[in-house]
């Protein structure tokens, strides 16, 4: 406990803390160790870590552990509600809706765990790059990132989704990062254009480092801890749109499943046979939260002026 | 005790009424909310008399600002104050903050270093100072209360005062908001007025200026002026009183002569010691003051000073020593201690040192406390002008654009940041750039570090047109030439370990990982830093260590110059010394060449061989160090050298200034002739058809027995110093 609150204290203190008021005889944490320190002390990082590891395993050996075929149908079972033999029901064309949200479950989770971190770097190398080179370049990545700011991008893949009906997963989970890094890469090009101007910048620049060299030694490790809550946050929101996505038809289609193509179909027997709807909801609910939990443990701790540990 | 009282005030001035400031073992302490609390102030005592200029001085953190923010009842609610602090018959901290506020701005105000934070940006400078007016006087009717604010505007020497009593505070210079915060505070006659580093935001040349109205609106108002600065030269020429703090204590507290000419403790001693002085600068070695200020969260037992001081003894780590009168009074009696309690601090000079009484009485020379400084080279070198110059810069000129910031950007005139500079400097040499903030010398810097192609004008570098070099080429310049900056904080990425920061110019040459760190580990040692402390933070290390980090990565290509960026303005006097005796001594060691720019023009006396003082983008003299700050030749260096506090208050109290008037011109006005015209001293003293001179024709650089001076009035310059001792 003491290691936390010694590490918010010197925090709040400063980023650089005086010589005068902190003279600290041990070894002094280096600031990846200080938000880990603190973030090692919030029951919410520690709920969410194990929660999503419990889902990530669960996901990965699950369907090893489970001796029904998420596609074969079970003639004699159909439309059944929960029981020994299919712990989460039947569909009414007799298809064990555990491994079919467990399959389900690994494909939204594969997707949002590329999305969302693709996402981050697009915004990283688009926002960096703008902000240091300046200039035409400049002038020609913002006005990218403004046109695909006013793009409706769910109606522009509504309106595309015919086109690559026949190309698989993949591409829906560019799609999603494509579409989801602009904000991120105008927080990170206003940043970069802040430390462009700073000393020790500028003495890279001085000694002739390369642009690239500085971009990644020197402008995005100041911005990591931005671009790691965005990441986290990112799973969640690439989660959710792939899920909406494949709910109204438009992302994963039959016969791959995922979490939103349970839904769509379940929604319509959520009164009647609720378990259809019910199971996939609530482990899209489960993860979505241990996600959450985690990114906001992150951007706590980065930050200790935002949120609880405001003083 | 008490006939020790009375032998101490019959010894001083005649006894005098009670003090008008009476402070009393004020402690300030911050609590922590983990770890030991920040003893910030530790029970300092003093007294202000009415009309008296004290001076507080000490380094960064010693509780100047504390202890004084304390008087004023503005410290943050967490802070735990004790002590005493009376103020013409009111017990300050037992005051709520209704009571306070009524105090304060009326008996009490208080001036700010940086005035546009004390300044509301919305409303016009002229109402603010009407409404400070209004507040304490309800009698007063609003016009009337107009009226005086733009009276008091002209006695703080703005020009316009109708005019730019109108004015919001964004629109005013840096030294018209100091101005227009001294007219504020003076507004209602106050008894006490508290200035915190008022001036060290500034230029001299606008320092001294303000300085000088603080020294008006104290004589007019006859008000007491406590005036907190890191500067001895500021309170040498204007205090009556000095009192040093050290580590939240007040270490020394005498009259400004006896302090200057017999400090009584080791730390006072050191300090005055290391400080540049621009009579003697150039000639002897600077006496740092090595080691740092201890952590006020965990202060070991006895004396602050004592890992710092050379003649520290056991007792002084085991007491801690008391504030105490030990001077020689009536019939040469040695009266070693008088702790101050109740009586009158006002005419003592009180220690706190266990060996004060040795040092009074000259038992312990002043002169053997720390070492002696070795006398310098005098002879600088004739300028071998034989050899290639390392680097050439020929009618250099940069201009920015000024647009209006509407959507279709319209120029609507031309910053002439840098409008035809040349100099060179010669292996091995040292060239000193001066002048004031926003001349154009961080902007000639750039022009020359960037490597590009210059907008007009000529860079060589090594004999190399760094215009016509190719990128092989200009790497290879870039190894040459390097740069320490003026802040070492922002200059090190606070994300690297320090031995990756000095390394960082080695990668770009493709120099290995192991090649790299053992020459990381030589350059830790060459500038006297444990090669050890390679793999720790740049968080870990003082200001002055930072400094030294920055020195070592400029050095990692063995470059032939380094271009120094103000690189010890942002550090305390204390360890100036030590960095600028570095880079005396890597000079001579590397034979680097140095580009030195500065406003300190003591620290360019000292470390400069040739000097170029810059005004509104232009070289307005070039020489040699020695001959320039002699005989100056252009009445802008004249006025320079004269604005730069001396901290000897004999010298400080008995020299002419030439004070200039006015601020810097904006860059985008159009002057025509010479373009120091609208403040220029001689101009004004000029019959009409020399005048004309000045205003028609742009005086070029033209060499004067050996200086270059731009000005057609060189021969007449001695006419300034005359008109000064007419007026004096
Ligand atoms: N609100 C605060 N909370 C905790 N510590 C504080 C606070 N304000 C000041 N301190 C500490 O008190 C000490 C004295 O600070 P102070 O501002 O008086 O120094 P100073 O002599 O004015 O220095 P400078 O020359 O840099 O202005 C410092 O160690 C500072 O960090
Ligand atoms: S008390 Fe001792 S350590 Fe402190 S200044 Fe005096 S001699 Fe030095
Ligand atoms: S030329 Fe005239 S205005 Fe310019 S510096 Fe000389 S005397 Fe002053
Ligand atoms: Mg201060």
């Amino acid at each position: 406990m003491s290691i936390v609150e010694g590490a918010s204290a010197t925090l709040i203190a400063g980023p650089e803390p005086e010589p005068t008021t902190v003279v600290l005889a041990r070894k002094p944490l280096s600031r990846g160790r200080l938000i880990w320190n603190r973030l090692a002390h919030t029951p919410r990082f520690w709920i969410g870590a194990v929660a999503m590891a419990l889902i990530v395993i669960w996901a990965v050996f699950g369907p090893l552990l489970y001796p029904v075929d998420a596609f074969s149908r079970d003639p004699l079972n159909m439309g059944m509600g929960p029981t020994q033999l299919h712990w989460f029901g039947t569909n009414n064309i007799g298809q064990d809706i555990y491994a079919q949200t467990l399959i389900g479950l690994q494909k939204s989770l594969v997707i949002g765990l590329i999305a969302g971190p693709l996402g981050t770097l697009i915004a990283a190398v688009v926002g960096s790059v703008a902000g240091y080179v300046g200039g035409l370049v400049d002038g020609v990545l913002v006005w990218l990132i403004n046109l695909l700011l006013v793009l409706p991008s769910f109606i522009l893949l509504v309106i595309l989704s015919p086109l690559f009906e026949d190309l698989s997963w993949v591409f829906l989970t560019v799609f999603l990062a494509g579409f989801s890094w602009m904000i991120m890469a105008q927080v990170v090009r206003s940043q970069t254009r802040s430390l462009r101007n700073r000393d020790f910048v500028k003495a890279a620049r001085f000694m002739g480092v390369p642009m690239p060299t500085i971009l990644a030694r020197h402008i995005i490790p100041n911005v990591a801890s931005l671009l790691i809550i965005d990441a986290t946050l990112g799973v969640v929101a690439m989660i959710m749109a792939e899920t909406s996505l494949s709910y109204f038809g438009f992302g994963i289609r039959a016969p791959d499943v995922s979490l939103g193509t349970l839904l769509s179909e379940g929604t319509a027997a959520a009164v009647t046979r609720p378990w259809l709807f019910v199971f996939p909801a609530g482990v899209l609910i489960a993860t979505l939260f241990a996600v959450s939990l985690i990114g906001d443990a992150l951007r706590d701790a980065v930050d200790p002026t935002s949120g609880v540990n405001r003083d | 005790m008490t006939d020790l009282v009375t032998d101490l005030s019959a010894a001083g001035r005649a006894p005098r009424r009670s003090p008008l400031l009476r402070v009393r073992n004020l402690s300030v302490t911050f609590p922590q909310r983990s770890g030991p609390p920040v003893n910030a102030v530790r029970g300092i005592s003093y007294d202000v008399h009415e009309g008296e200029f004290l001076g507080i001085v000490g380094e960064s953190g010693s509780g100047k600002s504390v202890s004084s923010l304390a008087l004023m009842g503005l410290l943050p609610s967490s802070a735990q104050i004790s002590g005493s602090i009376d103020f013409d018959g009111h017990k300050l901290l037992d005051m709520n903050d209704r009571q306070l506020s009524g105090l304060r701005g009326r008996d009490i105000s208080m001036i700010f270093q940086d005035p546009l934070s004390a300044l509301t940006p919305v409303y016009t400078v002229g109402d603010q100072i009407a409404e400070a007016l209004l507040l304490h006087d309800a009698a007063l009717t609003k016009q009337a209360a107009r009226s005086r604010a733009v009276e008091l505007l002209k006695v703080v020497g703005i020009p316009a005062p109708e005019r730019r009593a109108k004015a919001f505070p964004h629109e005013f210079s840096g030294g018209m908001r100091q101005r227009a915060m001294i007219a504020m505070s003076i507004a209602n006659d106050p008894k006490l007025i508290v200035a915190d580093e008022p001036t060290t935001a500034l230029d001299v040349t606008i320092q001294a200026q303000i300085l000088e109205v603080l020294e008006k609106a104290k004589e007019l108002t006859g008000a007491a002026v406590v005036l907190i600065t890191h500067d001895l030269g500021v309170v040498a020429g204007h205090a009556d009183r000095i009192a040093v703090m050290y580590a939240g204590k007040l270490v020394e507290n005498g009259s400004t002569a006896d302090v200057f000419s017999e400090p009584h403790m080791p730390y006072s001693i050191g300090l005055l010691r290391s400080v540049p002085n621009m009579q003697t600068a150039g000639t002897q070695r600077l006496v740092p003051l090595e080691g740092r200020p201890p952590s006020l969260t965990a202060l070991p037992p006895g004396c602050p000073f004592a890992a710092r001081c050379p003649i520290a003894v056991d007792v002084c780590r085991e007491v801690e020593p008391l504030l105490a009168s030990h001077g020689t009074f009536v019939s040469g009696m040695t009266v070693p201690v008088a702790v101050v309690g109740e009586e009158d601090t006002t005419s003592a000079h009180l220690s706190a040192c266990h060996r004060s009484t040795e040092i009074a009485s000259g038992a312990l020379t002043r002169a053997d406390i720390f070492p002696r400084p070795e006398p310098l080279d005098v002879q600088h070198p004739a300028r071998p002008e034989d050899r290639t110059p390392v680097l050439t810069v020929t009618n250099l000129k940069r201009h920015f654009p000024l647009t209006n910031g509407g959507l279709f950007s319209r120029r609507i005139g031309t910053v002439r940041a840098v409008d035809g500079v040349s100099f060179s400097i010669q292996p091995g040499q040292t060239l000193g750039l001066v002048g004031e903030s926003g001349c154009g010398k961080s902007t000639t810097i750039l022009e020359i570090l960037e490597m590009t192609a210059p907008q007009a004008g000529q860079i060589l570098i090594d004999g190399t047109d760094i215009a016509r070099a190719s990128r092989a080429e200009r790497l290879r310049l870039r190894k040459d030439v390097q740069i320490v900056f003026q802040d070492p904080m922002a200059a090190i990425d606070p994300r690297l370990p320090i031995g990756e920061v000095i390394g960082e110019p080695l990668t770009v040459h493709g120099v290995g990982r192991a090649d790299r760190r053992a020459r990381v580990q030589e350059l830790l040692d060459l500038v006297g830093l444990d090669p050890q402390m390679a793999d720790r933070y740049p968080h870990e290390f003082s200001g002055g260590q930072r400094q030294r980090i920055g020195i070592a990565r400029a050095l990692a290509t063995n470059p032939r110059l380094v271009v120094l960026d103000e690189p010890v303005s942002a550090l305390d006097v204390s360890i100036q010394a030590g960095v600028i005796n570095l880079l005396e001594d890597l000079k001579e060691q590397l034979g680097l060449s140095y580009l030195f720019v500065a406003h300190d023009l003591a620290i360019v006396r000292q470390i400069a061989d040739t000097v170029a003082v810059m005004y509104l983008g232009r070289i307005v003299e070039y020489g040699p160090v020695a001959e320039v700050f002699a005989h100056p030749r252009h009445p802008y260096t004249q006025a320079l050298i004269s604005a730069a506090p001396i901290p000897d208050p004999e010298i400080e109290r008995s020299r002419t200034r030439v004070l200039l008037e006015g601020d810097l011109p904006s860059p985008t006005e159009e002057i025509t002739g010479c373009n120091f015209r609208t403040r220029c001293p001689l101009y004004r003293l000029l019959d009409p058809a020399a005048q004309s001179l000045c205003a028609t024709i742009d005086p070029p650089l033209v060499a004067h027995d050996g200086v270059d001076a731009a000005c057609h009035h060189v021969d007449r310059n001695q006419i300034i110093d005359s008109a000064l001792a007419f007026t004096p």
